[in-house]
Formats: structure tokens, C-alpha cells, sequence
């Protein structure tokens, strides 16, 4: 599958779509040049992007990249500086948060303590002037889907992490919300849990079919859970797209960096042809198996997955592959895989992960003299 | 094979427990020196016979019979004397009236005073322990100076000529109310405060999320997870003002009879101490009774625990 480069590639299916993401019409929120200041600093600063109807959109990014605070733009609970938000074509930005069709499952969930399971999931439901039988009704298919009717009758200091985290899931649901929002849904679980209620939440959301933001900085959480994500900086979105676009083709150093772990050359391009490129990197020349719209001199990176490499003690036979000779400096055993630092011979340290598939399968030693290769599809260039 | 260990293991708790047992057990001892000795003392002289100037024993051995007398005449006495039974319902009255005031003002004082930027904060609460630096005595005598007939308010009020004759509020309701209130508006505000500061802000923004007017917020979510604030200002703010006599006695006046009054008048005016000691057994039970039921429906409950 040919790689395309959305920062450096003009033609191709990057093309029509822009950083916003935008997909033409159908989409169901709007977000239009969003910015929010405090004090002077911008934490958003001239957001656009359109979520598309059923849709589960994450924003990634590290603490203080402004996702949280678009989120609670979202929510209602900070007012815009500048931008509009639409919610099916209609303006929510002046509306108050108890006004707007949009329900937040909180950090750390903020459960009522003072109310039991079902008063909890009851609340918003009350707020609409719903009949007693109605309110008993829904709470009750609320609390099957989140698998939570036993305990209906408990305070919420009574259960644990995780079915705090379903009682707000269902609390937020309850409600029927046009658009769901999910405030690191995953953060306050332990790893195991996590891995679990991911899939869990994933497939509830989905089942419902509630169109969802969801903000987190964990790169894995986003990458399972969301069908977009946008990655995000400095207040501002660096990258949209698929997981497997994000991962596969990052379009700046940061992103490439951001999600997983990456070896970076640094650069200059020798030579440029529709469908490859030749950069002549500190780890040597590397052929990449797509095109780009600089020409020679370029200052580039060249981005390579560790996942992507493979070891050979033997030189291999395909020239054609982009291959380096070096050292094993370290490695570190992860039982799936083990990751293995290669010492080029210019001095640049190579990092490789490689599975297990096999139980007695050969593991390389600190010192031996390897030789690792990568497919020019591996391969991305990046803006320097 | 269990055994040494366990028994290293209790051996341990008894001396870990030794030190947990001082710590606690010093408060302990202060207050039973301090106010169980001395109640049972009292609840003594409220059941003793007299022989004029003595009080009694309860028991007694005479021929070989053991004599336990408990004289209920005092309480029988004090149950059935509309003076007694109304002042105490009057106590009660003016020490509620005085609770709810100083929770009406101090709520929403202690709100802001939490809801305030974290800096300003002290300064706010320097502001509400400020009258402490001041006698408690002069504070409310300074009363009688603003409220008098002659005092500043009527003189201000006259001078503006929107009265003519002087407003008699000094030994009244009104001007017992207002310093009852003034006296005990710190004791509802801080605790109320200590609560309101630690609340979770999220739970009201949770509220408004899922729909709930700011109004709705305030009385579903605040209200309630402040329960034990409310509780514990109005504890110390009703069992005070239940057995004050200061300020009756400078700022009440016929209208305004309470058990403090009646208290000091049995032991020093009548110099009928087995008497006073049974008004103030039965103030105490009046006040300790429903306390110990609301403690242990609270216990039974666990209360609201995490806020």
C-alpha cells in the first residue's frame, strides 16, 4: 500500500481533505475556528474540525495541549474568546451547559456521593420533567446495558473503579445525549482494568451509537477507542485522521513522536521520483517508498517504526531493502517482543522491536554484529 | 506454628496501643475530670435530701437494711411549675431562632467566603475571627451603646428626623435576637466554611451537565454534601445559645426568660442548689438526648462519608 504524506504530498487522497478534517456536508458538530485565551495565552487557538454523526473523535495530546479546555468549550463550562461550535446546524456556543443536549462523563467521574446508583443515573432524568415510571424505566435499561442492576441500591463509595466508571457512563447516557463526552475516560483505572473496560466502553458507545468526543493522553487509549483523532499542541491540531493513518503516517515529527516510539534521521533529499525518494540520512542513504513535493537539498527527517525492522546476523540477500550494519548496544526482553538498541556505524542509535512468534526463538546478545533492514514502505518523511 | 507468631504480633499492638491509648486517653481523662465528675455532682444534689443545710447521702445502712433515697420531688417540682417548663421551651425558642439566623447569614457567607479566589481567602477569614480579639462581654455590652433609647441608632434615627420618639429595642426579643446572633454568627460560619472549601466542584458541574439549573445545583448538590457542616454549625451555634446567660441577662429583658437565668437565680438568689441542680441535669438531658439519637442514627446510616 503506497504511503502518502500529507504535509509534503500534494496529490492524493490527502488532498481534498484539509487539516480540519472536513468532509464536506453531513456533519453533525461543527467546530469553527475555536480559540480560547486566558489571560493572552491561547489554550485553543483557532480550532476547526467536523464530527461526523455516530462518530467516536479523540483529542490527543499531552497535559496542557488545550484538549481538556476544548472539551469543556464543548461542555459549556468555558466560554469561547472567538468561534462557534454547531450542534446540527445550530449555534450551542451562548447556550448554558444545563441547556445543551451534550452530557460529560467526568475525570474521575464525579458521582454524586450523597445519592445511590440509581439517584445518580435518576438526576438528569429528573431535570426533564420525566414521569416516576419513565425515569424507574430508562435508569433500569441503563443500568442492564452497563451490567450495574444489582447495585442500583449502593453509594457510589461502595463499588469499585470500574463500576464507578459504568454508573457515570450510564448517568451521561441516560440522558440520551446528541453528543457524549468522555473527560479521560480510562485515567483513574489500573493497567489490567483498562485493557478491559476499553473494548467495554468502546462497544457500549457504539451499541448506543452516540456520536463522542473523548480527550486522553494515552496514545493507546485513543488509538483503540476513537475512529478519528486529532492530535493536538500547543492549542491547535497537528494531525486528523484514522488511528492507523496517525500511526502509519505521521505528518510532523511531533506526531510521529507522540504516538509510540519512532526512529528519526534527520536529512537531505538526493533525489525525488513519483512513486520514491532518496534521502541521504546520519544513519545512511534510506530509499522511501513514496513521493513527495520537495526537491533535492531538502532538509527532511525520516521516520521508521522500531516494529518494522528486522534483524539478521547475515547480510541480506534484497538489495533493494534499505539496510544498516551495526551493534547490538542493549536490549530489553518484554515477553511478546524484546526491544533491541542498535548502534550504527555513524553513531546513531537504532531502536528495534521484535516479536516473538516463535517460544524458543533466537534472541540477539549485547555486542554482536547485526545487520538490520526496513522496507522503503516503512519508511515517511517528515518535515525537518 | 502459628502461635509464636501471633502472639509476637499482639505483643506489638499492646505497645503500639499503649501510645494511641495516651493520646486519646488524656482528653478523656480532662473531660471526666472536668465535666463528668462534676455532673455526676450536680445530678447528686438534684435527687439528695436535706436536712436543712446538708445533703444526704443516698445511701445509707441503718439495722442492718441498706437505704437507697432518691428524691424526685425536685424534678416532679420542675415538671409540673409553668415557669420552669415554659422557660425551657422559651430557651429552646430562642436558641433555634438564633440557629436559623445565623445559618440564613451564614451560609451564603461562607459560600462566598470558599467560593473566593484561594488568595484572598485568610484575609476573609481573619475578618470572621476578628471579634475573638475582643472580650466576648464588651462585645455584647457594646450592644446596649447602639441599641439603648439614648443609644446611637435612635439618636442617628432621630437626628435624620425619620422618628420622633425613641424605638425601645434594648431588653426586648429584638435586641436579645441580635446578640445572640452576633455572639454565635463565627461558630456557624466556620465549620459551614471548613465544609464548603473542600467540596468538589465538579459534582456541581456534573449537576449543571446533566441539566440542573444553578438554583437546582445549589439546593440538590450543595446543600445536601454540606449536611455535616450545617449539622455541626448549628451544634455549636443551638447548645450554647441554649444555656447563655450573658446575654439575656445584659440584652433580654422580662419577655425573654431563659434557663441560664433561672439557673444562676436558683443557685445564688434562692440558694436552692437542689433545685438548680436539677434545672441543670434536665438542661443537659434535653440537649444530650437528642444529640446521642442523632449520633447514633448517623452511625446506623455511616452518613455521607468521602465529602
Amino acid at each position: 500500500m503506497p504511503q502518502t504524506n500529507q504535509a509534503l504530498l500534494g496529490e492524493g487522497e490527502a488532498a481534498h481533505r484539509d487539516i480540519a478534517g472536513r468532509t464536506g456536508d453531513g456533519s453533525f458538530v461543527r467546530i469553527d475556528r475555536l480559540t480560547k485565551r486566558f489571560d493572552e495565552v491561547a489554550a485553543v487557538d483557532g480550532v476547526s474540525i467536523d464530527i461526523r454523526k455516530g462518530e467516536i473523535f479523540a483529542l490527543l495530546g499531552s497535559s496542557g495541549c488545550g484538549k481538556s479546555t476544548l472539551l469543556r468549550m464543548l461542555a459549556g463550562f468555558e466560554t469561547p474568546t472567538a468561534g462557534s461550535i454547531q450542534l446540527e446546524g445550530a449555534e450551542i456556543s451562548p447556550l448554558p451547559p444545563y441547556e445543551r443536549p451534550i452530557n460529560m462523563m467526568f475525570q474521575s467521574y464525579a458521582l454524586f456521593p450523597h445519592l445511590t446508583v440509581f439517584e445518580n443515573v435518576a438526576f438528569g432524568l429528573k431535570r426533564d420533567r420525566m414521569s416516576r415510571d419513565r425515569i424507574a424505566e430508562t435508569v433500569e435499561a441503563m443500568l442492564n446495558i452497563v451490567q450495574l442492576k444489582p447495585y442500583a441500591k449502593r453509594k457510589p463509595h461502595q463499588l469499585s473503579g470500574g463500576q464507578q466508571q459504568r454508573v457515570a457512563l450510564a448517568r451521561c447516557l441516560a440522558k440520551r445525549p446528541k453528543l457524549l463526552l468522555l473527560d479521560e475516560p480510562l485515567g483513574a483505572l489500573d493497567r489490567k482494568l483498562r485493557e478491559q473496560t476499553q473494548f467495554e466502553l468502546h462497544n457500549i458507545i457504539k451499541k448506543v451509537g452516540v456520536t463522542c468526543v473523548l480527550v486522553t493522553h494515552d496514545q493507546e487509549e485513543a488509538i483503540t477507542m476513537a475512529d478519528r483523532i486529532a492530535v493536538m499542541s500547543n492549542g491547535r491540531f497537528l494531525q486528523v485522521g484514522q488511528p492507523h493513518e496517525i500511526y502509519e503516517t505521521p505528518n510532523c515529527r511531533f506526531v510521529a513522536d507522540f504516538i509510540g516510539n519512532v526512529n528519526l534521521f534527520d536529512g537531505t533529499i538526493e533525489a525525488v521520483a513519483p512513486d520514491h525518494c532518496v534521502v541521504a540520512t546520519n544513519g545512511g542513504r534510506l530509499t522511501v517508498g513514496h513521493g513527495i513535493t520537495g526537491g533535492p537539498g531538502m532538509a527532511v527527517s525520516v521516520a521508521l517504526r522500531p516494529e518494522k525492522i528486522e534483524l539478521s546476523r547475515e547480510p541480506p540477500a534484497d538489495r533493494a531493502s534499505n539496510c544498516f550494519s551495526g551493534r547490538i548496544a542493549d536490549s530489553g526482553y518484554f515477553g511478546r517482543y524484546s526491544v533491541y538498541r542498535v548502534t550504527l556505524a555513524g553513531g546513531m542509535k537504532l531502536q528495534v522491536a521484535i516479536t516473538h512468534s516463535e517460544r524458543n526463538g533466537d534472541l540477539f546478545v549485547s555486542g554482536e554484529e547485526v545487520y538490520a533492514t526496513c522496507q522503503p514502505e516503512s519508511l515517511v518523511v517528515l518535515g525537518a | 506454628m502459628d502461635i509464636p507468631n501471633s502472639l509476637r504480633r499482639s505483643a506489638h499492638a499492646l505497645t503500639h496501643d499503649w501510645g494511641r491509648r495516651t493520646v486519646i486517653g488524656i482528653p478523656y481523662l480532662f473531660l471526666f475530670v472536668l465535666f463528668t465528675v462534676p455532673f455526676l455532682v450536680v445530678l447528686k444534689l438534684s435527687v439528695s435530701e436535706t436536712d436543712g443545710i446538708r445533703f444526704l447521702d443516698l445511701l445509707s445502712y441503718a439495722d442492718g437494711v441498706v437505704h437507697l433515697k432518691i428524691k424526685l420531688s425536685n424534678y416532679l417540682f420542675l415538671g409540673s411549675d409553668p415557669l420552669y417548663v415554659e422557660t425551657y421551651w422559651s430557651s429552646i425558642k430562642f436558641a433555634g431562632i438564633n440557629t436559623l439566623i445565623c445559618l440564613a447569614i451564614g451560609y451564603p457567607f461562607a459560600y462566598f467566603m470558599a467560593r473566593s479566589p484561594a488568595n484572598r481567602r485568610p484575609a476573609l477569614l481573619m475578618l470572621v475571627s476578628l471579634p475573638f480579639w475582643t472580650s466576648y462581654l464588651l462585645r455584647v455590652y457594646a450592644w446596649k451603646g447602639l441599641l439603648d433609647d439614648q443609644g446611637v441608632f435612635n439618636n442617628v434615627l432621630i437626628w435624620l428626623h425619620l422618628i420622633h420618639q425613641p424605638i425601645r429595642m434594648m431588653h426586648t426579643a429584638f435586641s436579645m435576637t441580635i446578640g445572640m446572633v452576633y455572639a454565635y454568627l463565627p461558630f456557624m460560619i466556620l465549620p459551614l466554611y471548613a465544609n464548603l472549601v473542600k467540596m468538589d466542584l465538579r459534582l456541581l458541574e456534573a449537576a449543571q451537565d446533566l441539566g440542573a439549573t444553578p438554583w437546582q445545583t445549589f439546593w440538590l448538590v450543595t446543600v445536601p454534601l454540606s449536611k455535616n457542616g450545617i449539622i455541626a454549625g448549628a451544634m455549636l451555634v443551638f447548645i450554647p445559645s441554649m444555656g447563655e446567660y450573658v446575654i439575656p441577662e445584659l440584652l433580654g429583658g422580662p419577655s425573654t426568660l431563659m434557663i441560664g437565668r433561672v439557673l444562676w437565680d436558683e443557685f445564688f438568689s434562692n440558694n436552692d442548689w437542689a433545685m438548680a441542680s436539677a434545672v441543670a441535669v434536665s438542661m443537659v438531658m434535653l440537649i444530650l438526648v437528642p444529640l446521642a439519637i442523632f449520633y447514633r442514627y448517623r452511625a446506623d446510616t455511616g452518613g455521607v462519608r468521602g465529602v
